[in-house]
């Protein structure tokens, strides 16, 4: 199956372990990421105000790029744009509810792109991986696991753009469970933790450091009450905030001890176990190598 | 048999003046009497001081040109830009990293773009403007290098964008840093700059030195070019 992929600026900077480790687990199953031949930043954050049309430029952008791909044979379809970041995919999904529900405003934005040779008619549906895993089937991905996660505890954080806000949720807002259930078909065991759909700080990691480590304090504190052994995410930026920040965590809480932060196509990429370079763990700044050396690669 | 010339009205800076058709904008103004000392260069196409902003007879879109490369239509309207007074932050490239902190850096406004595709509706040499600034925002600094390969450095596209992105110093940027560490390096340039150092060449070079002008034409005509 070869499915149109929107990678996002991030994808390709600091979290390339993201993109390598699913580009990997995907084709594991049969599933090609193929990568928008043109594409621009997803606009990051959808504008919530009614008239403000410029910030979904890029949004809509994108979803033309998609018009031919079936037909040139890139993709076997061009009606769903796979997406990995969940920032990426919120703001997608949101801009095309609008879009959808609001035929002048399509009309503008299209007015407005006149250079473009296609244009948006709001047909595209953004699939997040998790979403075509869950389509593909958590039964099937068991059967491509090849390294027993068993015994490894981890603590799904969906944080709040995979879930909210409900019309553009993947799951169930206030009780999500499709990272649950990805991370039992890959023989490892989730946590039932409180935190993991707690607000991580986001945005204000730029300018309110302290705000940002209180939050994730408060969510790595309760992953390691539940014994987690690592977290996993799909947010660029969650993870950013929980595994980068723990070095500031440490210099101020001496105490403190760091937590691998992953994301679940890596762990995907190890259940399945693929060649470690596609791992993709340079990036990550708490070193989970020595806890998977304990508990996995034993 | 004389040839008849036909003449064409255009407004510069909302003034009706008849020049000849098929004049380019640079010589519709020289026609008019105006003496250019900015906003003009080469007359060539390839310096990009000659930026220009126009509207056709007919058409509400102010479109962005090269007063050197663009003839006049009957009835256009023109204006001339002296100079485009962009921000250019100064670095020394022996200084910086190839990767996306150094635009952070130094063109912090690229993150503001929001893929509204005006500069490259004002590029007048059809480059993708946007596209090599989303390039920049991954930090895929080669790519936005390819793309950006043909700017002349008019301005038409800093001059026209909402978010205040100074787009093609960054490109320069983007040229300059891939040129620096990304491209591969060539053994036979390396190879023959040391043959220069060694002075392989020297005594070639005094002899052509040493030439008149006749012998000079000769031999340049009579030169063959080895391919190998």
């Amino acid at each position: 199956m070869k499915i149109p992929y929107f990678p996002g600026c991030s994808l390709k900077t600091y979290a390339s372990g993201f993109e390598k480790s699913a580009i990997a687990a995907g084709k594991a199953l049969d599933i090609e990421l193929v990568e928008l031949p043109r594409w621009n930043c997803c606009g990051v954050v959808s504008s919530l105000t009614k008239d403000d049309l410029m910030h979904h430029l890029a949004p809509v952008r994108n979803l033309m790029r998609l018009s031919d791909m079936k037909t040139s044979g890139l993709a076997d379809e061009d009606k769903r744009l796979l997406v990995l970041c969940s920032m990426c995919m919120n703001t997608f999904k949101r801009t095309n509810l609008k879009v959808r529900e609001n035929s002048e405003d399509l009309a503008t934005l299209n007015d407005f792109m006149y250079l473009e040779e296609a244009k948006y008619d709001g047909s595209v549906d953004i699939v997040h991986f998790l979403e075509l895993l869950k389509e593909y089937g958590f039964d099937k991905i068991s059967e491509s696991v090849n390294t027993s996660l068993a015994g490894l505890k981890v603590a799904p954080y969906y944080g709040c753009m995979l879930i909210r806000p409900k019309e553009v949720g993947i799951d169930d807002a206030e009780e999500p469970t499709i990272f649950e259930n990805l991370i039992s078909s890959l023989g490892a065991e989730p946590v039932s933790w409180h935190a993991k759909n707690q607000c991580c700080g986001s945005y204000l990691t730029v300018n309110k450091q302290d705000t940002v480590i209180k939050l994730t304090r408060r969510i790595l504190d309760n992953a390691q009450q539940e014994k987690a052994d690592v977290i996993v995410t799909s947010c660029p930026l969650c993870a950013f905030n929980l595994d980068s920040r723990q070095a500031l965590l440490q210099e101020t809480n001496p105490g403190f001890e760091p937590i691998p932060v992953l994301y679940f196509t890596q762990l995907m990429a190890i259940a399945f176990g693929l060649d470690a370079a596609t791992y993709g763990f340079e990036k990550n700044k708490v070193d989970p190598m020595p806890l998977l050396n304990k508990k996995v690669f034993i | 048999m004389s040839i008849e010339k036909k003449m064409v009205t255009v407004y510069i800076m909302g003034e009706p003046q008849q020049v000849p058709e098929g004049s380019t904008i640079i010589m519709a103004w020289e026609y008019a009497g105006f003496q250019l000392k900015k906003g003009i260069g080469c007359r060539e196409g390839f310096c990009g001081a000659c930026a220009t902003v126009y509207r056709e007879k007919g058409d509400y879109k102010l479109k962005g040109g090269l007063a050197c490369q663009t003839v006049v239509t009957d009835g256009m309207s023109l204006v001339q830009i002296p100079f485009v007074p962009s921000e250019k932050p100064q670095y020394d490239l022996k200084n910086l990293e190839p990767n996306i902190d150094t635009f952070k850096e130094l063109f912090p406004t690229i993150f503001r773009c929001v893929a509204c595709n005006t500069c490259t509706k004002a590029c007048p040499q059809d480059i993708k403007v946007m596209d090599y600034i989303q390039q920049l925002k991954r930090g895929d600094i080669a790519a936005a290098a390819d793309t950006s390969f043909d700017c002349i450095r008019c301005g038409l596209c800093a001059l026209r964008c909402p978010a205040d992105i100074v787009q093609f110093n960054a490109a320069t940027l983007a040229q300059r840093l891939y040129g620096k560490y990304l491209a591969l390096r060539s053994p036979e340039l390396e190879n023959r700059l040391k043959e220069i150092d060694d002075g392989k060449f020297d005594a070639e070079i005094a002899e052509l030195n040493n030439m008149g002008h006749d012998d000079l034409v000769t031999k340049y005509y009579s030169r063959q070019i080895k391919i190998k």
